[in-house]
């Protein structure tokens, strides 16, 4: 099976003024075409550096990266990024802000092909209407959507996403999950996706992914059994139930609360 | 009353009702013109020397923008060297706020004997000396306090270091510079009226000024001032107009 997106003993630490701080120890991921990984873990235990690691704007100091079976040295314009802020540029339309990476990966392409794109995007993530707008006029869930729409617009391999619904309410949240699950039927690209919300990571997730504490390594890897066009009301089955429960117990180990007996 | 009535009325009224207390108080007091002029001193100067008046403003006007506009350029580069560069803020930082502390009268005698005779250019330098300080710092914390999210969106995409600064960093500082474009077009006018006024031969309506107190010409010196007020005033909304133009999008942010 070729995977999309391959991460091999990756090692990292940050200098600090009491020396090294290793985040990232014996990390390895494998993600196949077109699969949605999740990824867990206790905070502060590097999740954002493997986000960085991925979208190639820095290199790991051992291990590799490798994308479709390259390896990963420099940012490449096959990678579509989203934070947990949303980082629209205010002096920007909101159908202009989705309109961005296209002028950077795209130059040539016509403004009408750009825009039918963007629209035709907007319109997928219900924000039709609200091409015209700025992002200071929208709430947060709808920023949020505008930044996912601009994150895939250069219909990029890869979509790496950083607690994208971290500072959204739960029922936002949710609907943002189910724009998400929507977006993928429509859209075909590989998901990384760094949250510590475990529902999330379920209803989104083909598998999750469970960091260890910091140093991070793949402490656990599971693979969600629920059908492709789950709805919110599938994450309340008892299969559900006992993969959410698995994770939480990992979790727990994650933290050293408990012992490794429990895998 | 209507908004935009009100937006017009108000102020006219406040500066009719300023003139009318001036008058009052230097009627009341029974003041002649060398103690204070009053605002019906004023007509007369202005009709006697319009000529003056309009060759001076002039003079005032371009050598504050000139000055202005060196600032713009010399203090965006040296805010862009300290925005992206930290050892260059750490090496830079002293030495402006140095040099900002140093009383701008004082240079007056070391640009003119640095550049004998060049009045026009004396006064541009001093306009631009005084006035660059606030645009180089605010540009440069605005540059350096950009969230690395906004520049991780274009870099991940592969995008050279001009390209983010054309699309990001430069459009998300520009509130900044222009909230100190506000100070600095004000610093810059005093610059150029202080060169005028102190320069032996000097131009412009700070050398109006001079020459009204030589000739005990009273009422002249304060239509003198009220001219420079009013050129103060345009020059301020200038500036708010070009803000509102390029930087609009900052305004409706934070109703």
């Amino acid at each position: 099976m070729t995977h999309l997106i391959e991460i091999k003993g990756v090692r990292h630490a940050y200098p600090t003024q009491s020396g090294p701080l290793p985040v990232l120890d014996g990390l390895d991921i494998a993600v196949p075409e077109g699969e949605f990984c999740a990824v867990v873990g206790p905070s502060g235990c590097g999740k954002s550096t493997l986000t960085r690691l991925v979208a190639g704007l820095m290199k790991p100091d051992a291990g590799e990266v490798w994308l479709h079976g390259e390896r990963v040295t420099s940012p490449r314009s096959t990678v579509g990024m989203a934070f947990q802020n949303p980082v629209l540029l205010e002096w920007r339309t909101i159908l202009d802000n989705v309109i961005l990476p296209l002028e950077i990966v795209a130059p040539r392409m016509p403004r009408r092909d750009r825009v039918a794109r963007a629209e035709a995007l907007l319109d997928m993530v219900g924000l039709s209407g609200f091409e015209g707008k700025r992002p200071s006029e929208l709430s947060g869930g709808m920023r949020q959507r505008a930044s996912l729409c601009r994150a895939i617009v250069h219909k990029p391999d890869v979509l790496i996403m950083d607690e994208p619904f971290g500072a959204l309410d739960n029922f936002t949240r949710e609907d943002l999950w189910q724009t998400m699950r929507d977006l993928r039927a429509k859209e075909p690209f590989t998901a990384v996706l760094i949250t510590h919300d475990l529902r999330e990571s379920v209803f989104l997730g083909d598998q999750v992914i469970v960091l260890s504490g910091r140093p991070a390594r793949t402490q656990y890897v599971l693979d969600v059994t629920l059908p492709a066009d789950r709805t919110i009301d599938a994450l309340y089955t008892k299969e559900a139930g006992d993969m959410l429960h698995t994770l939480r117990d990992q979790i727990k180990i994650a933290q050293g609360r408990e012992t490794a007996e429990a895998t | 009353m209507n908004g935009s009535l009100q937006k017009v009325a108000v102020p006219v009224i406040a500066i009719v009702v300023f003139l009318v207390l001036w008058e009052a108080l230097v009627q009341l007091n029974g003041w002649p013109d060398y103690v204070m002029a009053s605002p019906s001193d004023l007509p007369t100067a202005y009709a006697n020397f319009w000529e003056l008046f309009l060759i001076g403003s002039w003079q005032t006007l371009w050598r504050t923008i000139a000055g202005l506009a060196l600032a713009v350029v010399v203090g965006v580069l040296i805010g862009m060297v300290m925005g992206f560069s930290r050892i260059m803020r750490d090496a830079l930082y002293p030495l402006l706020v140095g040099f900002n502390a140093i009383p701008k009268a004082t240079l007056v005698p070391v640009l003119a004997l640095l550049f004998i005779g060049q009045h026009n250019f004396n006064t541009v330098m001093m306009a631009f000396l005084i006035s660059f300080f606030p645009i180089a710092v605010s540009v440069g914390i605005g540059l350096s306090t950009l969230e690395p999210e906004y520049r991780d969106i274009l870099r991940s995409l592969g995008a050279s270091r001009v390209t983010i600064f054309r699309k990001i960093a430069l459009p998300k500082t520009l509130p900044e510079f222009f909230g100190a474009l506000k100070v600095a077009v004000t610093l810059a006018f005093i610059g150029t009226n202080l060169v005028e006024i102190v320069s032996p031969h000097g131009r412009g309506l700070g050398a109006l000024f001079l020459s009204a107190q030589t000739n005990s010409n009273y009422p002249l010196m304060f239509a003198v001032l009220i001219a420079l007020a009013v050129l103060g005033i345009a020059l301020y909304y200038a500036v708010i107009f070009l803000e509102r133009t390029f930087a609009g999008w900052a305004e409706q942010q934070s109703t």
